[in-house]
């Protein structure tokens, strides 16, 4: 049986405001095993970047409302901040979507990394330092970038120097937040590459790759969960995610993908009609029903999971109907 | 490095040229005479008044016309000559001016850079401290807003007259004797404490508000996160913080040097605390041009001088500023 790295049961966190709670995870399950690099797709404001926070940098005002999350068995929605400061960067670490930007810029690299390790007990010293070297190897960078500040680096690079630096203690769960966003078409597949690299050279244990692209992420992700609207959607294999969706907001999702060499007089670039919901207000039912074309009246209650295939989950009420009848645009 | 020390040497003798033909200029346009108003004074014989009068004239440096002055002004400027003074005549103003100034530096110099240093830290702590914050910063906030003569006289008012503490007025007693006796130094620090601390509150007011401010967006900022998310205490984000955060504040320091040093201006006035403050201050209203020339002229050199330590600086501790330099090399 795999080894369970993360396992999240009912995750809720909702940011606090003075109009109510906005829920931007309302409920997650999943299972990440050793090995595996889980893709969440989702447009904006779906709660995947939310879903990073709350497993290790939440903001003061993104509260943990209820569910468990387990790291490695551990649960670590209740640990004291001590206890989980010292699980950061060797068990769990993170690149961030402002990866960018992640740098002093009055310290130099090797500053950076040296500061870091010293605070999880480990010691830079020659020794540490050489395997650092060999690890920029791998993102095919040159040593001597380790004596240079951020600013003398480039976009690709610094992102690189992150994923060396996020994953130099080899943690087992490493969140990769966007970290393609920002990257011309090149660098987004050198940096995803890396990330699957890392995981054979078992640096890392296992990752969640957060990103709108699916198309990367489906060249990199073993399997993939679909939020929508603070809500999981569907999760399971990459494959059964892409060819046989079994969620309408994932079959929608990957109909309205652009497709490379199609004029939009030939063929109109298709949307999702409609915009997500206000996640303050929001009751029960299925999130996606105001824009859903299988919608019938039992959306009105909050679907179940249903298992649909081998560790490949929908909630749907009309599971059966997606991807088989007339409703299908293509 | 050398282009950047380059540039910025000229910026400084433009600064220079420019601010000295002010200087030169400025007491010409005021009305009246300095050598007609001494005149005033002479009851000798008329031929022997114009005698006087020409040789006043030319000992001024007030014969010729206007440029033939000017060119001589910068003649004797580079030879250190400041002229003489009208009212303390025959005295050379660069003698006035040397033992003034000891006084300028003996309460700014500590003034500024203890103001800078405990300024910059109980700034960092209110940035990240709320009950620091909230407690200590409204206080600050007050004797940043109050302009340096009425905040003076607040000090004179509790310290002085209500408590009786510090004596005002001069730099030492009226009966005591410069020496190097400990008797001596007691009475020198005691009159040099109150506009010393009057300085010292103001800047420190200002440098805490101004790190504070830093330092909550430096904390906040996504390098600062990232250290968080991977696990550093929150001791190193703060020394993260604090190195980031304390170079605007060097260059706060650059820029409000001038106006530092003319809030000291009035502080000597309302103490009757010697300097170069008090000095202009008297020349104005004596009209002793060749005074108010001087003094005028060696504040214009400390602060630009000062200035440009500070561009130095500024270029080891941000590498940025190095590197584009290099860059461009």
């Amino acid at each position: 049986m795999a080894e369970k790295v993360l396992e999240l049961k009912n995750l809720q966190a909702y940011y606090r405001h003075l109009k109510g709670d906005v829920k931007a995870v309302d409920g997650i399950d999943l299972t990440v095993n050793r090995g595996e690099i889980m893709g969440v797709a989702g447009e904006s404001g779906c709660g995947k970047s939310t879903l990073a926070y709350t497993l290790i940098n939440a903001p003061a005002h993104l509260k943990h409302m209820g569910g468990e999350a387990y790291l490695n068995g551990k649960e670590i929605m209740s640990m004291s901040s001590g206890e989980f400061r010292k699980l950061r960067l060797q068990n769990i670490s993170l690149i961030p979507q402002y990866a960018l930007d992640a740098f002093s810029p009055t310290k130099k690299i090797k500053t950076h990394i040296r500061d870091l390790v010293r605070q999880h007990g480990v010691s830079p010293n020659d020794e540490f330092m050489e395997k650092v070297k060999d690890r920029l190897k791998i993102v095919n960078l040159d040593p001597s970038v380790l004596s240079r500040y951020a600013m003398e680096l480039s976009g690709g690079m610094k992102q690189r120097v992150i994923m060396t630096i996020s994953s130099v203690l080899d943690p087992d769960f490493l969140i990769a937040d966007e970290i393609t966003s920002a990257l011309d078409v090149t660098s987004q597949r050198f940096v995803a590459n890396m990330l699957v690299n890392l995981r054979d050279k078992e640096i890392i244990g296992s990752a969640i790759f957060i990103t709108h692209d699916l198309a990367i992420m489906y060249q990199i992700a073993s399997r993939i969960m679909v939020m929508y609207a603070g809500h999981l959607a569907e999760v399971g294999p990459a494959e059964e995610i892409m060819h046989n969706p079994k969620h309408p907001y994932t079959e929608a999702l990957i109909s309205s993908l652009p497709r490379v060499g199609i004029q939009h007089t030939d063929t109109r670039l298709h949307g999702i009609e409609g915009t997500p919901p206000d996640l303050t207000e929001i009751g029960p039912g299925c999130r996606f029903r105001f824009r859903c074309s299988y919608r019938t009246d039992k959306c009105d209650e909050t679907p179940r999971r249903e298992q649909v295939g081998e560790r490949h989950y929908t909630a749907c009420w009309n599971y059966e109907q997606v991807g088989s009848d007339s409703n299908d645009e293509q | 490095m050398g282009k950047y020390f380059g540039k910025k040497l000229i910026i400084y003798i433009i600064t220079f040229f420019i601010a000295v033909t002010i200087n030169w200029l400025a007491p010409r346009f005021i009305p009246g005479d300095p050598v007609t108003s001494l005149l005033a004074q002479y009851q000798g014989p008329a031929a022997g008044r114009q005698m006087l009068e020409t040789r006043l004239r030319t000992l001024f440096g007030l014969e010729g016309s206007l440029i033939q002055q000017y060119i001589n002004f910068w003649a004797n400027l580079l030879r250190g000559d400041l002229g003489r003074s009208i009212l303390q005549f025959p005295r050379e103003v660069s003698e006035i001016v040397k033992n003034n100034i000891i006084y300028d530096i003996a309460v700014l110099l500590p003034a500024i850079s203890l103001s800078w240093i405990v300024g910059n830290k109980i700034g960092a702590m209110a940035g990240e401290n709320e009950k620091i914050d909230r407690y200590i910063m409204p206080l600050f906030y007050g004797f940043v807003s109050s302009p340096y003569f009425w905040f003076a006289i607040i000090v004179v008012f509790v310290f002085a007259h209500s408590l009786g503490w510090f004596p005002t007025a001069r730099a030492y007693g009226a009966g005591v004797r410069p020496a190097f006796t400990l008797n001596f130094i007691i009475v020198f620090l005691r009159h040099w404490f109150l506009p010393f601390f009057t300085m010292f509150l103001v800047g420190l007011g200002q440098w805490s508000i101004g790190m504070r401010n830093m330092v909550i967006y430096e904390i906040e900022s996504n390098y600062a996160n990232y250290l968080r998310s991977l696990g550093a205490r929150q001791k190193l984000i703060r020394n993260y913080a604090f190195r980031n955060g304390v170079l605007p504040q060097v260059t706060g320091l650059a820029i409000q040097l001038g106006q530092i040093v003319s809030g000291a201006i009035t502080v000597q006035v309302v103490f009757d605390y010697p300097g170069l403050g008090r000095l202009m201050y008297q020349a104005v209203q004596q009209q002793d041009f060749f005074v108010l020339q001087g003094a005028f002229l060696s504040l214009i050199l400390m602060v630009l001088a000062a200035n440009f330590l500070i561009d130095i600086i500024y270029m080891f501790i941000d590498p940025r500023i190095r590197l584009s330099y290099s860059e461009e090399e």
